[in-house]
């Protein structure tokens, strides 16, 4: 009623050239067609790639998959023989190397997470871990060579399976202090507003909060050492003879398909794909459990 | 009759008739510091016991930041201080020394957003039971059904303690959280804007609760809800850039506030 | 006082103290005219008085709506609450206001049939205050002038007594002869009406009072009416 029209309010400002308008949107979806058009070829030669990989293993490994493969140790050339020593091996080490990998990556997680904060410290620690991350595995093995192996005059499976844990500390590492930065603050500062010392306040509620993706991290790290063959040449070696032994030379998969493959011997090329054939879909089993039993619950 | 720190800013505020009940905290020329900003300016307030105190201002003002003072979670970030003296029973809160986790449990505190832990609804309650005491099993079962009931939360949960609290309602899990709050038997409980997440009826609903839980619980609560502070406070108080401004009875300060900043403000006239 | 963040409830405040304003312009009218009419025996301004009446009541509807309005969709807090709810409380004294100014005009239609043998200069003087308060109270409320309000709230003290001392001159020309009974009853009651309109007048400074300050007006109401308890008996000679 009173002076409410003195203002024009909403003016829509001046005019736009219908014309230009509809030029700018077809030059816009011609560019998203391109785009488009480029992000699709790249994504079918990646996955043509895989499927390359996946199918070569299948088609020269899959022939191989005979129970024997599984009964018996590596045996000279033309003498049958399976990979028992060496699936036996890599379990050993891959599961002894997280073992003692996965404890210290998680110490390491929290501290850089909740303690470190922007200290010095705390930023070499995670500049080193990052470094140890991408750092060549071979350096890595011959690292342990020159620690657990050269001063006790012998390779054993305990020298490969810390050779993987230091493989494994900083994948663990980064994927705790990411997921633990990852809990909100208000989730933290609930815990200690009931009066829960920071301790406590970590263990019981921040891991658990984390919990999924530190597994996942774990799980990510398995995959990582399982195919690992630098690291073991120098430190467990490989043994011929079945040895569960930690401190004789262990055989393990990777280092026997590095040994066949390249042999003058049918069987044991056949004996090298199939190998490759377990590691990889053993590694691709894992992943597809961690992905099952850690889908985020409701 | 409200009154102003500007006319009273050497005496205590007189107390309104409606909330004339023993402090259970006193604020007394509190300061406090985010590095070398001053977040808070000389402070004095009394939270009297068994009655809703309302904290409103806009963005920035200072009032979850007292919030944060008086359970100490300041403490958690370096860097931030806080002068002055804010006495429960007599003891200076903010002084060196105190036992935290201990007063942590005397002062609780629910967050703007629900918070469950990522636990079962039981294990919810019993966490922060177990901080502070050792209790049975069965006195432990008892804890957590009467912090559930006294949470309005029982009759909905009953059924599934032992199922991860993630499953609850936004409404539920906030109620769940006051229910973890007052199981570690409190006697202050400061809320930093509990309802500013959820829908109308569950803030009904959180509103309710307050009332009920304010015969044995001093509460503090955050809002930028004025209509809010306006139905389940007894006492508002309004802050503006780190000062308080005004404190005064509800009714007083929603019909006739005394300043003209809090007019201006609980009118919608602010800049 | 600056204005509302949202320009739209600023607009709104002012439609409804510019439709509070209008009505008391409107009802200040009305009683002028019936206040003519009974003073200059002016059957036209009775006319105006009394017709304006549903208007007085139709425009005491809309500030109604306005106010429900303005309480369900802004939940007004302090100053602003207190305005709005002083509009509601002030239109309804207006409306009243408006009744007894009809009233008054009626009742002077039927003064006109007699032709009274004396002056009517204590009515006069009540309706030039009356009418002097109501105007006065318009201001006020319009300008959120609580002195005015003030002046208004104390001079109805002086309309009390005014009103008493024609109540005792009214019952001395009655018991003098039996035949101004009817017109003296009818002016009796006109005197009443205005005495009304002045308490309503009053009523409406202590709304604005409260509604500007926010503290209500304590003091007990002067208050000069003492006609209830008045016993006027003939002369013991006669």
């Amino acid at each position: 009623m009173s002076a409410s029209t003195v203002n024009p309010v909403g003016s829509r400002g001046p005019a736009r050239d219908p014309r230009v308008a509809a030029m700018l949107s077809r030059r816009r979806q011609r560019r998203n067609m391109v785009a488009a058009g480029l992000c699709m070829a790249a994504t079918t030669v990646g996955l043509a790639l895989l499927a390359l990989i996946l199918a070569t293993l299948l088609w020269l490994g899959a022939g191989g998959v005979h129970w024997s493969v599984f009964a018996h140790s590596t045996r000279p050339p033309g003498s049958g023989g399976g990979l028992l020593n060496a699936i036996v091996g890599s379990l050993i080490q891959t599961g002894l190397g997280t073992v003692i990998g996965t404890p210290i990556g998680l110490l390491v997680g929290t501290y850089l997470s909740e303690y470190a904060g922007n200290s010095r410290l705390g930023g070499a620690v995670r500049f080193v871990s990052d470094v140890l991350l991408s750092a060549p595995s071979i350096l890595i093995g011959l690292f342990v060579y020159a620690v657990l192996v050269n001063p006790f005059n012998g390779f054993s499976g305990i020298a490969g399976s810390v050779a993987l844990a230091v493989i494994v500390i900083p994948i663990v590492v980064r994927t705790t202090e990411d997921m633990l930065r990852l809990i909100p603050v208000s989730l933290r500062e609930a815990a200690v507003a009931l009066g829960a010392p920071k301790w406590k306040s970590i263990v019981f509620v921040c891991y658990r909060a984390a919990l999924d993706g530190i597994a996942t991290g774990v799980l990510l790290a398995i995959a990582r050492v399982a195919g690992e063959t630098a690291p073991l040449l120098f430190t467990s070696l490989g043994n011929l003879n079945w040895s569960t032994s930690l401190t004789q030379p262990m055989a393990s998969l990777p280092v026997t398909i590095y040994q066949y493959a390249g042999s003058a011997f049918d069987d044991w090329v056949q004996l090298a794909w199939v190998g490759a054939l377990l590691i990889t879909f053993g590694v691709l089993a894992l992943n597809i459990l961690a992905r099952v039993v850690l889908r985020p619950r409701v | 009759m409200s009154s102003t720190m500007n006319e009273t800013s050497a005496r205590m505020p007189e107390v309104d008739a409606a909330v004339a009940d023993r402090a259970r905290i006193s604020i007394r020329n509190l300061d406090f510091f985010y590095g070398s900003n001053r977040a808070l300016k000389s402070i004095f307030l009394d939270l009297p016991e068994g009655k809703v105190t309302g904290m409103i201002g806009p963005s920035g003002c200072g009032k979850s930041t007292l919030l944060r003072v008086l359970n100490r979670m300041y403490d958690l970030y370096p860097g931030q201080r806080a002068t002055g003296e804010v006495l429960l029973d007599g003891e200076n809160v903010i002084a060196p020394g105190i036992d935290l986790n201990q007063l942590r449990s005397r002062i609780g505190m629910v967050f703007q957003k629900p918070t469950p832990f990522p636990m079962s609804i039981y294990e919810n309650i019993s966490f922060g039971v177990k901080l502070h005491e050792r209790l049975s099993k069965s006195a432990m079962d008892e804890r957590v059904e009467w912090s559930l009931t006294r949470a309005a939360l029982w009759d909905e949960v009953k059924d599934r303690l032992n199922t991860s609290a993630g499953g609850l309602s936004g409404g539920q899990q906030q109620r769940l959280c006051i229910a973890r709050t007052i199981a570690v038997r409190p006697e202050v409980i400061l809320l930093d804007e509990p309802t500013s997440a959820l829908d109308p009826i569950s803030t009904l609903k959180i509103e309710e609760l307050i009332d009920e839980l304010k015969r044995d619980f001093t509460i503090v609560i955050v809002t930028h809800n004025m209509q809010q502070a306006a139905r389940i406070a007894d006492q508002v108080a309004f802050f503006y850039l780190g000062e308080m401004v005004e404190v005064g009875a509800a009714a007083q300060m929603f019909t006739a506030p005394s300043e003209r900043r809090t007019q201006e403000y609980i009118t919608g006239r602010f800049g | 006082m600056p204005e509302h963040i949202v320009k739209s409830y600023e607009q709104e405040l002012k439609r409804l103290s510019a439709l509070i304003t209008g009505m008391g312009g409107m009802v200040e009218a009305q009683v002028a005219a019936a206040c003519e009419a009974i003073l200059h025996k002016d059957g036209e301004a009775a006319n105006r008085a009394i017709e304006s009446d549903p208007k007085v009541d139709a425009m005491e509807r809309e500030v109604e709506q306005d106010v429900i309005r303005l309480l369900a969709l802004r939940q007004p807090m302090a100053q602003d609450l207190r305005h709005i709810v002083a509009g509601l409380k002030i239109t309804g004294d207006m409306e009243r206001i408006g009744d007894y100014a009809a009233n008054v005009a009626k009742r002077s239609i039927v003064l006109t049939q007699f032709n009274l043998p004396f002056a009517l200069s204590g009515l006069s003087h009540m309706a030039r205050l009356v009418q002097e308060n109501l105007k006065l109270i318009v201001d006020a409320f319009g300008e959120s002038d609580t002195d005015k309000a003030l002046l208004v709230w104390r001079s109805d003290e002086a309309i009390d007594e005014i009103y008493n001392a024609l109540f005792r001159e009214l019952i001395t020309y009655m018991m003098e002869d039996p035949r101004y009974i009817t017109p003296c009853t009818h002016l009796l009651f006109i005197a009443k009406n205005l005495e009304r309109i002045g308490d309503h007048a009053t009523n409406i400074a202590e709304t604005i009072y409260y509604a500007v300050r926010g503290i209500p007006l304590t003091d007990a109401r002067p208050k000069g009416d003492v006609s209830a308890y008045a016993v006027v008996r003939p002369a013991d000679d006669q």
